[in-house]
């Protein structure tokens, strides 16, 4: 279970600048969910991931994790509980390491680090077998450098990577936004088939409603920093694109009133 | 050039190639561009000397010498990571401060070690002139820790390293504390940059608080040509092309001030420097180029 309440974030608090990107989130996920979050640009989506895995540090709010207070603790101290692909292909990823030795950093996630050799036979034989399940021939390519992989592999690679070893929640960031169609199927495809084979509990911000709907069993809208809807279920499984922009028109205008209540 | 100055040429390029290896550590695999190098080479110096000359034994000198240079290599990773000084300006107040440190390691602005014994002392029951053991047994020792380095950038430490230079941020996502490894980097960067200047001291009979005007610029021309020469693709090719680049620096340095026909004279060793490491940098562009037109 993960739990965030009253998360409030603000950028250069105290600065003509202020700008609150979060004001009062509460979510709780159950373990095993599959959440996916919508929401227009500056809504406060990738904050709410930097919030749970710790790279940006909440002005108010208790984020924990399996019963854990993590709030206070820095993004490499929660990396045993928290996975996360970013949106930039390159940023998963060392490009001047090869696959092997980004997959041997990935495996050691959450754990210490000593003067043991990083790759091992055994460990080779495990990359060779989970990169085999993607078909793109990468299993033959360990020493290669993997900067010289396009894209949509070293996605694909990074999302192999998130999903190595256990962790309590996956972050997902806009992780199919800067690839092709093709690729972006492909490796939304492979992300489906993770999560429902490790049970992994995943929160996957999306910009896409046609896969808000499509993926997981939850969808949350932000807006203006606040959950602006939260489906599941029945409700949601009889949603279509037009009914989440419904829902959001509706959501958006009952903020609209509350907020001319408080100024009348 | 005469034998006497190649083997010498030698001598002078497995010395640097500690260096070299070491701003290979920082430079390169940290990607931090750290000046304390033309400070910590010299410290190691003041310290294995001034440690010989009060009677200590030249080999825990020596190992003193490069705790010294831990040392000023924590103070700079120290001051970018917790004070947020900007990592090149940190490492120049290193340098700067240790130009006074090493006054007052020394007591004066050099100390000598004629008729002392020191680690290279032993080599004398062999039987050769020192001229030709003391390149040999540097070359050893070069090599060992040569692959003593490799051996660690492979480790799960190391690789956080690497990793660490390369994409902090990736970095910390999977659980490195990046803090703590540009500490490490930067400790065992400075501690091979001060071991250089404990085994320079020993070998050329002093050391000189002016000794380390440039360390850096050769410790890079290292690094630079090496990669030029070599062009790296693995861990152990980019450590041997460190030291072959110190070597064959030295070597062209000690012909450009060889051939009479140039008229070079050793004032014009910085200019012979800055030559070779320009060229280092922009031939192999000029070469790739070629290739693609």
């Amino acid at each position: 279970m993960i739990e965030l309440a009253d998360i409030h974030v603000t950028f250069n608090s105290g600065t003509p600048l202020e700008n609150p990107v979060l004001r009062g989130v509460d979510l709780s996920i159950p373990a095993g969910q599959f959440i996916t979050v919508i929401g227009s640009n500056g809504a406060g989506k990738s904050t709410l991931l930097n919030v749970l895995a710790g790279e940006a540090a909440p002005a108010r709010g208790r984020v924990t994790i399996g019963g854990r207070d993590v709030t206070a603790q820095a993004p490499h101290q929660r990396a045993a509980l928290v996975a996360r692909v970013f949106q930039d292909p390159l940023a998963g990823t060392c490009g001047a390491l090869t696959i092997e030795e980004n997959l041997a950093l990935a495996a050691a996630r959450g754990r210490r680090r000593g003067l043991r050799a990083a790759l091992t036979p055994g460990l080779r034989a495990r990359f060779r077998e989970a990169l085999a399940r993607l078909g793109l021939g990468l299993e033959d390519r360990l020493a290669d450098r993997i900067g010289l992989l396009s894209g949509g592999q070293r996605q694909a690679v990074s999302l192999l990577m998130a999903a190595l070893v256990p962790s309590s929640i996956l972050l997902l960031d806009e992780h199919t936004a800067a690839l092709d169609p093709k690729t972006a199927a492909f490796v939304l495809g492979l992300t489906r088939e993770i999560v429902a084979e490790q049970r992994l509990t995943t929160l996957m911000v999306t910009h896409s409603m046609r896969q808000a709907l499509d993926c997981g069993e939850r969808t949350i809208m932000m807006h203006h920093g606040r959950i602006a809807f939260d489906v599941a279920g029945p409700e949601r499984a009889a949603l279509d694109v037009p009914d989440l922009l419904a829902l959001f028109e509706r959501s958006r205008g009952e903020r609209l009133d509350e907020d001319a209540l408080l100024l009348g | 050039m005469s034998l006497f100055a190649f083997l010498g040429a030698l001598e002078l390029g497995f010395v640097y190639a500690l260096v070299a290896l070491g701003v290979f550590l920082s430079f390169r695999v940290l990607q931090f561009p750290d000046l304390t190098v033309d400070g910590s080479f010299p410290l190691g110096a003041a310290v294995a000397a001034s440690l010989i000359v009060a009677g200590l034994d030249p080999w825990t000198s020596t190992l003193a010498a490069c705790a010294a240079g831990a040392a000023a290599g924590l103070l700079t990773a120290w001051m970018t990571l917790r004070l947020r000084i900007l990592n090149l300006l940190a490492s120049i107040l290193t340098m700067i401060a240790l130009y006074s440190i090493n006054l007052r390691i020394m007591g004066k602005p050099n100390v000598a070690l004629l008729g002392e014994s020191t680690v290279l002392s032993p080599l004398a029951a062999l039987g050769l002139p020192g001229y030709v053991l003391t390149p040999i047994a540097f070359g050893v020792l070069v090599l060992v820790l040569k692959w003593l380095l490799d051996r660690f950038l492979g480790s799960e430490l190391g690789l956080a390293m690497r990793a660490t230079g390369e994409n902090p941020r990736m970095a910390r996502a999977n659980g490195i504390a990046t803090a703590r490894t540009t500490l490490v980097g930067m400790a065992l960067s400075n501690a091979l940059v001060a071991l250089a200047g404990a085994l320079f001291a020993q070998s050329q009979g002093s050391a000189d608080v002016t000794m380390g005007v440039g360390t850096i610029v050769v410790g890079l021309a290292a690094v630079i040509g090496g990669e030029a020469l070599l062009h790296p693709r693995t861990v152990a090719l980019a450590t041997a092309a460190c030291i072959l680049g110190s070597l064959v620096y030295r070597v062209l340095v000690a012909l450009a001030l060889n051939a009479d026909f140039l008229g070079l004279q050793a004032q014009d060793l910085n200019l012979i420097t800055a030559v070779l490491v320009g060229a280092a940098l922009v031939l192999p562009r000029l070469g790739r180029g070629r290739a693609a037109a």
